[in-house]
């Protein structure tokens, strides 16, 4: 496409890419942190900003936008500016593989959910970095939680990721979907076969890694706000929090993404649905309804996220480690023993 | 490298300073933590100097201070009227418990007795100020240890208390309600059943509570087997309240010396817990609500008539004499005592608070318990800065 | 001023705690003998037992030991001069105005239990068991201004004592560290003793009593004088 001479394709798609992330990190952080908490506390939420409030988020960003820009004397000043970058480019790059439809994706890679765990594991980085630059000893605590808890929790992620891919026989996510839908359970194929099903242990896996990925409560113990105020996350301010802030939200929005490719089918709808509304598995029609069910199953997940997020106390520093090495990583490799098992057999 | 500010370059040099210094800290001695003043879980303004071994606490001190009114020095230069004003705000959250003691003292320095309608609302609203003390420290509780919502259910629940006590005294958070020889006023109309509705309430916010976090495996893991302080070591202390009892040792004195309040027309029972940990002091505490709910009932049903005041001078001059009154407060035992000299002003009081006496024990109760457990504990003791600092 | 209602439920309660304040009175008089230098028993109410500076420090462990105190209530100091700053009784305002004189300063007169000197170190310990509660009093010496410490055998006599020093300035022999509880580092003078002013005070005299509301069942402000009115 060209207007005026210029090549409008990669600037479209970059601003197609922006919206993808920010998009539903707003949507979750109005719906959830706003609203949905407020209600599960007995109170109403912001309500000034726009019409019941929907602007707020966006009145945070100017806010934000227009604070000083505080570095602490004693910190380390590239590292701590660069560490909320970080963090935003590991979103940045997990956002890229979504597909929302059969043609409606950035890229399509044959190493899809691969790819996804490994560039999800830079976020890491982008913590510890601003952890220990920002020479501060609640900083530095928060850091070094996060250490410890985000390289526990990568395994049981990436093994219960595992179950789904000898399940579908692929790692590529477009072919984890179209496995979903053309799957049929003991013959009867009107729902297809979501792998929510039958690796409803490796969901349940997979959901507490992402909570736990996400340094949500219950596994909060880097930001740990009533002991370390914010944890690796206290000496920033203005845009560098709100960065942190909205890579928090996206990740978890990417993450429900994700998950709801791997486990409840993705774009694709029922086949049943399919059969009523009178279209072809593979048409046109799934580019636009294909974001729509994405972003439905994908509210839904991050319900339940951040619902567990406001109810439960936090797990403690070494309750946390025993939970992910002693319980969840021997449950995800038997998991991966019988599901293995199960499709040698059938 | 092109050329820096002089400005630019000091902060250089001494960011490099600093960061040796810093380094060679966590190297050689363990890392120094100040939790506070200004913090997140503390109840105010609170500091405690904590030497930290990775998250391994060697050696805690708490300093405190920030808060202090002289609070002893002022009662001097106030009448007797006068001084429940200042000592309302003591434990600002059950605030007529503060007054009750003082009143006692004064009132055995006067040998006087209130009528039986008096004490009646004295130790109604003396319930009531337990109950609004105590249900926030339920919902505080969980905020400390990461679960943000009970305390908005706290807040929302005691506002029916409060409201009760407000529509009764005047004030929501600081009644001055009691008088030496009696209370101010009588219960407005329709009190009672307000009353018993609100404690219905909370009865079912304890249940809440119960469901959210007394059953919670999180919760448990977090607060058994933390803090666990044995009964004798927690009485050489002066630990007092849910405190001492959550150790297993069976005293209230509320039933062993009620002196001036109707517990002993009252059938209700005192709770214990053998184990000694946070968890047993929470869950001391939750029945100790339910408990005052029924309290409350009792009280409210079997209330006398008659009058709410004693006879006493307008100008009450207290004669000569010392006197101590305790009572069992919702933080602990507090007492007063008063030494008069027969002037319009007592000559010395001396407060004494509960938070103050359940703090002592936190340098020895905090050394080898790791950061996450020194929020518990804190929170579990159940302190407030203005009974602390006074 | 009302008497106590008579109960005989009462008065035999009165009469067995009046027995077993009595009996824990003997024994430790004749357990500490010549310390014990003064007492006061109020029936069915409290004791307070004085005892001389000497036995101070030793009493703690007495009373944990032999007596099974073991509860540690609390432990401060009075000062029993009579403020120089104060108000008489008869005025409505306090002596800011003037300098303080010590000529007007009134006698140091002690309370309970009787005493020879100005400072006092007073402390509350509790019997579980027998559900007595005993108030225990030392003089402190002018000159020297030290008595021993609590915290061998109470910890919680710690802060305390360290509040006591710094607000009194007496000094506890054997204490682990005394430092500020309350007061900031560099704090100069001890704000409890009477002869140290009440800054607040010196800033703008207290107004004394204004009686301006009516009696009950007048409808003027009374214009009595203070004292008269009963």
């Amino acid at each position: 496409m060209t207007l005026f001479g210029l090549d409008l394709v990669i600037p479209l798609k970059l601003l197609i890419g922006i919206a993808v992330v920010l998009l539903p990190a707003g949507t979750t952080v109005y719906l959830y942190l706003f609203k949905a908490v407020s209600f599960m506390q007995s109170r109403l939420g912001p309500m000034e900003a726009g019409p019941y409030g929907s602007m707020q988020l966006l009145a945070e960003v100017g806010k934000s936008l227009q604070k000083e820009d505080i570095f602490p004397a004693k910190a380390d000043r590239t590292v701590f500016a660069m560490a909320p970058y970080v963090v935003l480019m590991s979103t940045f790059l997990l956002a890229a593989l979504v597909p929302f439809g059969p043609d409606a994706y950035f890229v399509d890679l044959d190493t899809g959910i691969f790819f996804a765990l490994a560039v999800s594991s830079v976020s890491v980085v982008g913590i510890l970095m601003a952890g220990w630059s920002s020479a501060s000893k609640y900083s530095l605590l928060g850091g070094l939680r996060a250490a410890g808890q985000l390289v526990a929790y990568e395994l049981p992620l990436v093994l219960a990721v595992v179950g789904v891919v000898i399940q579908a026989g692929t790692l590529n996510l477009q072919g984890i979907i179209a496995a979903q839908t053309g799957g049929e359970i003991f013959g009867w194929g009107a729902i297809g076969n979501p792998f929510i099903l039958t690796q409803f242990v490796g969901f349940l896996i997979f959901m507490i890694a992402v909570q736990a990925e996400l340094t949500q409560v219950p596994f909060d113990m880097p930001i740990a706000e009533s002991e370390l105020v914010s944890g690796y996350m206290t000496e920033y301010s203005g845009m560098r929090f709100l960065m942190f802030f909205i890579g928090e939200f996206a990740t978890a929005a990417i993450f429900g993404f994700l998950g709801s490719v791997l486990f409840l089918g993705g774009w694709q709808i029922p086949p049943f649905v399919t059969d009523l509304l009178g279209i072809e598995a593979d048409s046109n029609w799934f580019n636009v309804i294909g974001p729509l069910v994405m972003v439905v199953k994908m509210l839904v997940l991050t319900f339940v996220i951040y619902w567990v997020r406001f109810t439960y106390p936090r797990f403690r520093e070494d309750q946390l480690q025993t939970f992910a090495w002693k319980f969840l990583i021997p449950l995800s490799l038997v998991n991966i023993a019988f599901t293995g098992l199960l499709k040698v057999v059938f | 490298m092109t050329a820096i500010s002089d400005r630019r370059q000091l902060a250089y040099i001494a960011a490099q300073a600093a960061d040796a210094r810093v380094n060679v800290e966590i190297e050689a001695e363990g890392m120094t933590l100040n939790i506070g003043p200004q913090h997140p879980a503390t109840h105010g303004t609170l500091r405690i100097v904590a030497r930290l071994d990775g998250e391994l606490v060697t050696d805690a001190e708490p300093m405190m201070g920030y808060m202090h009114r002289g609070y002893e020095k002022l009662t001097e230069v106030r009448t007797y009227p006068q001084v429940t004003t200042l000592i309302n705000r003591i434990d600002w959250l059950g605030s007529f418990a503060n007054e009750v003691p003082f009143i006692l003292a004064a009132e055995q320095l006067m040998e006087i007795e209130a009528p039986a309608r008096a004490q009646h609302i004295r130790t109604i609203l003396f319930e009531m100020a337990r109950i609004a003390n105590v249900t926030l420290f339920l919902g505080d509780m969980g905020v400390q240890l990461g679960a943000v919502t009970p305390i908005f259910y706290a807040f929302r629940d005691r506002e029916h208390i409060l409201n009760q006590i407000e529509s009764a005294t005047g004030g929501r958070f600081h009644p001055n309600f009691d008088r030496i020889g009696g209370v101010k006023d009588d219960l407005p109309a329709g009190w009672i059943a307000e009353t018993k509705t609100s404690l219905g309430k909370i009865r079912s916010f304890c249940d809440e509570m119960e469901d959210l976090l007394v059953g919670n495996a999180i919760f448990e893991a977090r607060t058994r087997g933390i803090g666990v302080i044995p009964a004798d070591i927690a009485l050489s202390y002066g630990l007092t309240g849910a405190n001492v009892r959550a150790s297993g040792v069976d005293w209230d004195l509320r039933r062993d010396n009620p002196c001036g309040l109707s517990y002993d027309k009252v059938d209700w029972k005192v709770w214990t817990h053998p184990d000694g940990d946070s968890f047993a002091r929470y869950w001391v505490r939750l029945q100790e609500v339910r408990e005052s709910c029924s309290i409350v009932e009792q009280l409210l049903d079997t209330l006398p008539s008659g009058p709410i005041m004693a006879k006493v001078p307008r100008i009450i001059k207290v004669p000569e004499g010392e006197a101590y009154a305790e009572t069992e407060n919702p933080l602990g035992v507090m007492g007063y005592y008063v030494v008069s000299k027969g002037g319009l002003e007592p000559f010395r009081v001396k407060i004494r608070s509960a938070s103050f006496s359940n703090m002592s024990i936190t340098p020895w109760l905090l050394k080898g318990s790791y950061v996450p457990d020194v929020i518990t504990i804190l929170a579990s003791l159940y302190f407030i800065l203005g009974d602390i600092d006074r | 001023m009302i008497p106590l209602p008579s109960e005989t439920t009462e008065d035999t309660i009165d009469a067995q705690t009046d027995e077993a304040r009595s009996a824990l009175l003997d024994a430790m008089v004749a357990d500490l003998g010549d310390a014990v230098v003064g007492h006061h028993l109020m029936p069915g109410t409290d004791l307070w037992v004085r005892v001389c500076t000497e036995a101070w420090g030793d009493l703690a462990a007495y009373l944990r030991e032999r007596q099974r105190f073991r509860f540690f209530g609390w432990l401060s100091a009075i000062d029993w001069m009579p403020s120089p700053y104060g108000r008489s009784l008869d005025s409505n305002v306090d002596n800011i105005l003037e300098p303080p004189d010590a000529s007007k300063v009134a006698e140091t007169v002690t309370g309970f239990a009787g005493g020879d000197t100005r400072f006092q170190v007073m402390a509350r310990v509790h019997n579980l068991s027998t559900n007595l509660g005993l108030t225990v009093k030392a003089d402190v010496a002018d000159d020297a201004l030290t008595v021993g410490t609590w915290t061998n055998t109470f910890p919680g006599a710690e802060w305390h004592e360290r509040e006591a020093w710094e607000m009194f300035g007496l000094n506890f022999a054997g204490h682990p560290g005394l430092r500020h509880l309350y007061l900031p580092g560099e704090f100069e003078g001890y704000p409890m003793r009477k002869d140290y002013p009440l800054l607040a005070r010196l800033i703008k005299p207290w107004p004394g009593i204004v009686d301006v509301e009516p009696m009950p069942g007048s409808d003027e402000p009374s214009t009595e004088n203070p004292e008269g009115s009963n």
